[in-house]
């Protein structure tokens, strides 16, 4: 068994409003940093992961991704994975 | 005397006040049943409170929905059990999959504790039998993710099928923005499964039990529950047929 960094990013589904995102934004411009078109806040979760080679520690994670970690309904997610 | 059960998790604070609103305004039984319990014991519908289960961390409702009593809250819903979640208990059956969709960040971002108004969209159920049709209420909410959202196919679902039980109103008893609270898409505050027998809202209807503190609006709904254990209400269309 190795240990794996794993990363899974979680973020607001596409075509939800993200009130976070928005008024992140809106400070931003606020900033006079016009540039700005869009923001969606998210969230990181950082994980070390046992498992016998990266196939298996991906596995793993999405697996927790798909029961806990994010809400398929209002978020999508996505894993990196490097070893620790 | 019907019995009911409140699921107490770490971080609930309504459920003192189910209780109460069942025992002393209701008349019922209740008990708390703490959420590392395996067993619900005997009772007749289960309470799932609202509060701030787990500091709501990850997502409200997200790590409740596994703690060790969630198992047998499923299984009596699956039997046909009457369960009502309010707020975060709303949360938790959403995150259950029990009910769809899910409640996100008020469009706000801030904690709304306040008054709203609601209207009774069914009373041909369980949970609402002893209000009017089209009875307008005010209740509590207090909730900082109460922004009911779903994808269209599920909201366009809800509505065929009659699931909508509470929407936001405005004053004129119309669903507006001006009378949306959070930002829940198509004013939705409560839902009901298909069966029929698991009902998830945002407001807190055990709060408007007594004239004291400004409001009864709530008290129906503890007394449909109680008509429909008793024997007194029964559902007679099928159970997603509309009012």
């Amino acid at each position: 068994m190795k240990a794996y960094r794993v990363e899974v990013r979680i973020s607001p589904r596409e075509g939800l409003l993200d009130p976070e995102g928005k008024a992140v934004a809106s400070a931003l411009r606020s900033l006079e940093f016009d540039e700005v078109e869009e923001v969606r806040v998210g969230r990181l979760i950082r994980l070390r992961v046992l498992a016998d080679g990266p196939d298996t520690a991906l596995e793993s994670a999405d697996a927790m991704c798909r029961k806990l970690l994010a809400n398929p309904t209002t978020e999508d997610y996505d894993i990196r994975l490097e070893e620790a | 005397m019907k019995q009911f059960a409140i699921i107490t998790f770490p971080g609930s604070n309504c459920d003192y006040d189910c209780y109460r609103a069942l025992r002393d305004v209701a008349g019922q039984e209740a008990r708390f049943v703490w959420h590392r319990e395996t067993e619900l014991g005997a009772c007749d519908a289960v309470i799932l409170p609202g509060g701030f289960s787990y500091g709501d961390y990850l997502r409200a409702g997200a790590i409740a929905r596994f703690s060790p009593i969630m198992p047998a809250v499923l299984a009596f819903a699956r039997a046909g059990g009457l369960v009502l979640g309010v707020c975060n208990g709303f949360q938790v059956l959403c995150e259950a999959h029990v009910l769809p969709g899910a409640l996100v960040r008020n469009r706000s971002l801030k904690f709304q504790g306040e008054s709203v108004r609601l209207r009774v969209e069914r009373t041909d159920t369980a949970f609402t039998n002893a209000y009017e049709p089209g009875q307008k209420l005010e209740l509590e909410i207090a909730h900082g993710q109460g922004n009911y959202v779903a994808d269209e196919h599920t909201l366009d679902q809800l509505e065929a099928e009659g699931r909508v039980i509470f929407r936001y109103v405005d004053a004129a008893g119309q669903p507006t923005d001006a009378g949306n609270p959070n930002g829940s898409l198509r004013n939705i505050a409560g839902i009901i499964n298909r069966e029929g027998n698991v009902l998830g809202l945002m407001p807190h209807p055990e709060r408007c039990v007594e004239a004291l503190l400004g409001s009864t609006d709530g008290k129906p709904l503890f007394d449909s529950l109680v008509r429909s254990l008793d024997g007194a209400w029964q559902a007679d269309a099928a159970p997603a047929g509309r009012a």
